[in-house]
């Protein structure tokens, strides 16, 4: 009996070991800061990137979206304050305006880069997959470089960060290790067999992230690849994010690209919800960026709706 | 007694009056029961957004290549469009008839938490159509832009106040 004890003691702690292992936050290599160092940044491109990224549809703060009419500063105040619901609780996105104290001011662009493509802070610890970084570790260091400049061109926040309501167990940051371990890769999704297309991917599997609402998640909140941007229950609660795979979404890649510049779908609807600030983000990029998407999306595989 | 028990009464102005009275109560007695209640209100304002896609349908053909451009079509249709932001909806909207309670519809109940921003962000529509009215006879470089400003104001609204497909 003693022996048992012993047996099943030494196993858990083995056990215990490697998921402890499994779960330690990476860590930039010194050649990765060496590339990312090399690049000379460049702001211009560096909005682009953020534009691309989305970055605003979830750091404005929800009552200081810009307002081109007013006339007066148009950049966005990222501040945060945005609630995302979700299975596991409720997320609420931070302060990363160039605010020393409350924003990143004082990170450096190797701390940047490990939030980016590791989901790592900076005093080591795991964020939440909230933050997209299963998506933005695919970033280039020249794109993480130039976002990291842009970002420094905006204005300032002084808005203190709002703590996550997560409960327990997710609430413990250390298991997120395991949950990257699972989920996290360095594979693309999609084929890219043209300039076009891996462009379009770039856009889409890197910088949008549109597989984080197009794609449904498994019961640890895991993308389900192989129903890959197939459709899923929206994050709020009230209706579906729809399925934009070949089986459902039937525009031609002209409508596409023309419906992420202006929101107008082929029958003249305007689109609604989340889908409307990813259109304003979109809408800032180069033609040739919403046509690289809209090639991607018609070459997508074709995902059989789940209720005909 | 059921509303249907009162629309039997054959004289129509006593049905009229009869199905008042029965809004009435059920308003008060049943929410749930209001579900079907907003049909018209619904088709109204559903109504309003196809004309004025069938006319941002015209316009948008021209500024995608679809269409050639004519002066003369693009004035009828930024024309039609800014009329219907001239139109006062009060009467579209009930409290009540977002998705939460109605069917048929994706409006979102927020709408009813700050009007005064819904009526607003209306407004940007009306302004948009008024510029675009100026702009879409006189060739497609200024068609254009008009267009894409009519375009914000409507993802400006959808935003906050529709659900998403």
């Amino acid at each position: 009996m003693r022996r048992f004890f012993l047996v099943m003691v030494l196993l858990l702690s083995a056990g215990g070991g490697v998921a402890w292992w499994l779960s330690t936050p990476g860590t930039l290599s010194a050649a990765e800061i060496a590339t990312l160092e090399a690049h000379r940044p460049d702001p211009a491109d560096g909005a682009r990137v953020f534009h691309a990224a989305g970055c605003a549809s979830c750091h404005t703060a929800p009552e200081a979206t810009a307002d081109a009419s007013s006339g007066g500063d148009t950049r966005p105040i990222l501040a945060g304050g945005r609630r995302l619901d979700s299975d596991f609780g409720t997320f609420v996105s931070p302060n990363i305006s160039p605010d020393p104290t409350h924003g990143l001011g004082a990170w450096s662009l190797a701390e940047f880069a490990a939030a980016m493509r590791l989901g790592v802070d900076p005093d080591g610890q795991h964020y939440y997959p909230s933050f997209p970084y299963t998506a933005y570790s695919h970033m280039t260091a020249a794109d993480i470089s130039d976002l990291w400049a842009f970002l420094q061109t905006l204005p300032p926040s002084d808005r203190g960060n709002t703590p996550n309501e997560i409960a327990f167990p997710f609430s413990i940051r250390r298991g997120i290790g395991l949950w990257k371990w699972r989920y996290k890769t360095d594979d693309w999704v999609a084929a890219a067999p043209s300039e076009t297309l891996d462009r379009g991917r770039y856009l889409v599997e890197a910088l949008g992230h549109c597989a984080e609402c197009h794609t449904p998640r498994d019961q640890f909140g895991g993308l389900v690849k192989a129903r890959w941007m197939g459709g899923a229950p929206n994050p709020s609660g009230r209706g579906r994010i729809p399925n934009i795979t070949p089986s459902a979404l039937t525009w031609s890649a002209d409508d596409i690209a023309y419906y992420l510049e202006t929101g107008f779908t082929p029958d003249y609807d305007s689109a609604g919800g989340t889908m409307a600030s990813v259109v304003r983000n979109l809408a800032q990029l180069p033609a040739s960026d919403r046509d690289a998407i809209a090639a991607y999306i018609k070459g997508l595989a074709p995902v059989a709706d789940l209720d005909g | 007694m059921s509303a249907h028990a009162k629309k039997t009464v054959s004289r129509p102005h006593r049905a009229a009056t009869a199905c008042l009275a029965a809004a009435l109560v059920a308003s008060v007695a049943a929410p749930a029961a209001l579900a079907q209640d907003f049909g018209n209100q619904i088709k109204a304002r559903q109504g309003l957004m196809r004309v004025q896609a069938a006319n941002l349908g015209v316009l948008a053909a021209m500024v995608r290549g679809n269409a050639p451009y004519d002066a003369e079509t693009a004035r009828v249709a930024a024309a039609n469009l800014a009329a219907t932001g001239t139109i006062d909806q009060r009467f579209f909207w009930p409290e009540g008839s977002a998705l939460t309670d109605a069917e048929n519809t994706r409006a979102l109940p927020e709408i009813w938490e700050d009007y005064a921003d819904f009526v607003a962000e209306k407004e940007k529509f009306t302004a948009a159509t008024v510029a675009l009215q100026a702009a879409a006879d006189s060739g497609l470089d200024a068609l254009g832009p008009a267009l894409r400003g009519v375009g914000q104001s409507c993802g400006s609204c959808h935003e906050k106040y529709q659900q998403s497909r």
